[in-house]
């Protein structure tokens, strides 16, 4: 069963275009990327499938049913969503501020003081609120979303304020209740270090979906060209001069220090490259990289003739 | 159900919690037991005088404080919460608005209701205990229809708080709201009614005036206090001495009071833009 169907949705609020026909499908078990700029209408979607707000035009179903109908109410219990900026409770502490929503959900206190283990907050978690962290709140936020064992998790900013090894545990959190059949959105301006926990990206600009698919699609379909860096012992111009005699595809190389080079190529040479650059016994190493998050990002959120392909 | 009484008990511990109860409850302990040993100090006596003249005191005194205190203790029920970001949290549990509205009026009314009883049922313990010649019964029936109606008086400042809550989107200007409430019907209404009683030079039409105390709530709490004493009302009241109105009039009229803001205010929330 899908979990989530958003069909040529409009949204506007008094005189402004929200979202301007917006399609989207969210699959159990999968987890899906919404990137997008302040006012893309990351937010506005995220709030239309919690059924916080109405659309104007279109059709948004969650699990089957229209969210922003009061019957929708008994399925909320399995949704887990994590808003941008909460500062909960601040008289309260950690595990007061996670029972309390725990009871809303019908959770006992043994899953919150479980989840508060979990999420790496159990030695805070009989201090006030207003002490905590930014990242500590963002973690309490994380154990709110996931106290019910969601099966559609909506997850706005979460790697906000989050160490790096924080953010690794979320990730590998994320993968979990992927693999239990969860299904993820997760909106996000911090684009490194996404990329292999997304299944599919879908990328906002304007209120309109302007590319959605798998990385590697989205990679296909911008046609970005990758990088390719070649160390060598050799002197720089020997080495220019060598890569020259291998092979037509160097074109436009650049030292990035005395004894690498780099230049850019259509993805498709990358076998072609690999064969002719391992035939010099001169050359140490060979980096290929495809275009990242980042540069697709930039790429379909920009005017497309921004961004020229070499 | 078990969401409004989940909301209820958060915000009854939460009043336990900043002392709200206690502050509250001391504050109203204090001043009625002062006012009935002391209320006719003037007079040059001392201790207990009549039942009357204690409980019109009584409610001359909780017209002023009772208000203020409902609308300072809920004028950030929801404004406070959206500030915080927990409201658009909470609206994506299965939590309608209409139950988290009346979990705050549970929990925020049980507050007032808790403070009530205690601060001026000292008043009436101290009365029993220590004055001479007192009915007891009366004093208990006059001092429970008191707490009773304090209570829902406080329910109808909570529900207008709730309304000014609902309505604007910042906490300053929630509270700025909140005293505009208190000043207009604490204050300024009256003083209106006294204005208007005056410059027709009380040719005002005898039945339309008794309709237009109904429509202050603070002005039917002293009502139903008043009646069924041959007591001597203060200010504007001494005009409704001899009303037509019964007790369960007025008790309808409170509750009208509640309802009407009740419903304003989820109203309003629904309405908010989140």
């Amino acid at each position: 069963m899908t979990l989530v169907q958003l069909d040529q949705v409009h949204k506007s609020f008094d005189n402004v275009q929200a979202l301007q026909g917006i399609s989207l499908r969210l699959d159990p078990g999968e987890v899906l990327g919404l990137f997008g700029h302040n006012g893309a209408g990351k937010t506005t979607t995220m709030k239309l499938i919690l059924g916080l707000e109405q659309p104007s035009q279109g059709d948004v179903s969650v699990f089957g049913l229209q969210p922003s109908q009061p019957h929708f109410s008994q399925q909320r219990f399995s949704i887990g969503f994590l808003p941008e900026n909460v500062a909960f409770y601040p008289q309260l502490t950690g595990r007061e501020v996670l029972r309390y929503f725990g009871r809303l959900k019908r959770v006992g206190p043994q899953r919150c003081s479980a989840l508060l283990d979990r999420i790496g907050l159990a030695h805070a978690a009989d201090r006030k609120v207003k002490t905590y962290s930014k990242g500590m709140r963002q973690r309490l936020g994380l154990a709110q979303a996931l106290l019910s064992e969601p099966k559609l998790l909506l997850l706005d900013e979460p790697t906000v304020g989050l160490d790096p090894i924080a953010t690794q545990d979320f990730y590998s959190m994320v993968d979990e209740l992927r693999g239990q059949g969860c299904g993820v959105i997760l909106c996000s301006h911090v684009l490194p270090g996404v990329e292999q926990h997304i299944d599919r990206a879908a990328i906002l600009g304007n209120g309109q979906v302007r590319a959605l698919g798998s990385l590697s699609q989205l990679r296909q379909q911008a046609n970005l060209p990758m990088s390719i860096r070649v160390k060598s012992t050799l002197a720089r111009n020997q080495l220019q001069h060598e890569l020259d005699r291998l092979t037509t595809l160097a074109k436009g190389m650049r030292p990035i220090n005395g004894s690498t080079l780099e230049w850019e190529s259509d993805p498709s040479n990358k076998m072609q490259l690999l064969r002719a650059l391992t035939q010099n016994p001169h050359i140490d190493d060979i980096e290929f990289q495809q275009p990242s998050l980042e540069k697709l990002y930039r790429y379909f959120v920009e005017d497309h003739d921004e961004v020229t392909p070499q | 159900m078990n969401a409004v009484l989940t909301i209820a008990h958060k915000e009854l511990k939460d009043g336990v919690r900043n002392r709200w109860i206690v502050a509250i409850t001391l504050v109203f302990a204090l001043l009625s037991v002062g006012i009935s040993w002391f209320g006719a100090a003037g007079a040059g006596v001392v201790g207990f005088t009549s039942l009357p003249n204690t409980i019109v005191s009584l409610a001359s005194l909780a017209v002023f404080l009772i208000p203020l205190i409902a609308l300072l203790m809920a004028y950030d029920a929801i404004v406070g919460e959206d500030e915080d970001g927990t409201l658009l949290l909470l609206l994506t549990y299965p939590l309608s608005k209409g139950q988290l509205l009346l979990g705050k009026l549970l929990g925020h009314g049980t507050i007032m209701g808790l403070s009530t009883l205690l601060g001026f049922g000292a008043s009436a313990i101290t009365i029993i205990l220590f004055a001479e010649n007192v009915d007891t019964n009366a004093v208990l029936q006059a001092f429970s229809s008191f707490v009773a109606s304090a209570t829902i008086l406080g329910c109808v400042f909570l529900a207008f708080a709730y309304c000014i809550s609902a309505w604007v989107s910042e906490k300053s200007r929630a509270a700025g709201g909140a005293l505009l409430f208190w000043f207009l019907f604490v204050l300024i209404f009256d003083l209106a009614l006294l204005c208007i009683l005056v410059a027709t030079e009380g040719q005002f039409h005898p039945d339309l005036f008794p309709f237009l105390l109904l429509l202050n709530p603070t002005d039917v709490f002293r009502l139903i206090n008043l009646i069924g004493f041959e007591g001597d009302g203060q200010g504007i009241l001494i005009v409704a001495r001899d009303l037509s109105y019964g007790s369960g009039v007025l008790y309808c009229a409170l509750l009208a009071w509640l309802l009407l803001p009740l419903g304003t205010a989820y109203l309003l929330f629904r309405r908010r833009p989140l």
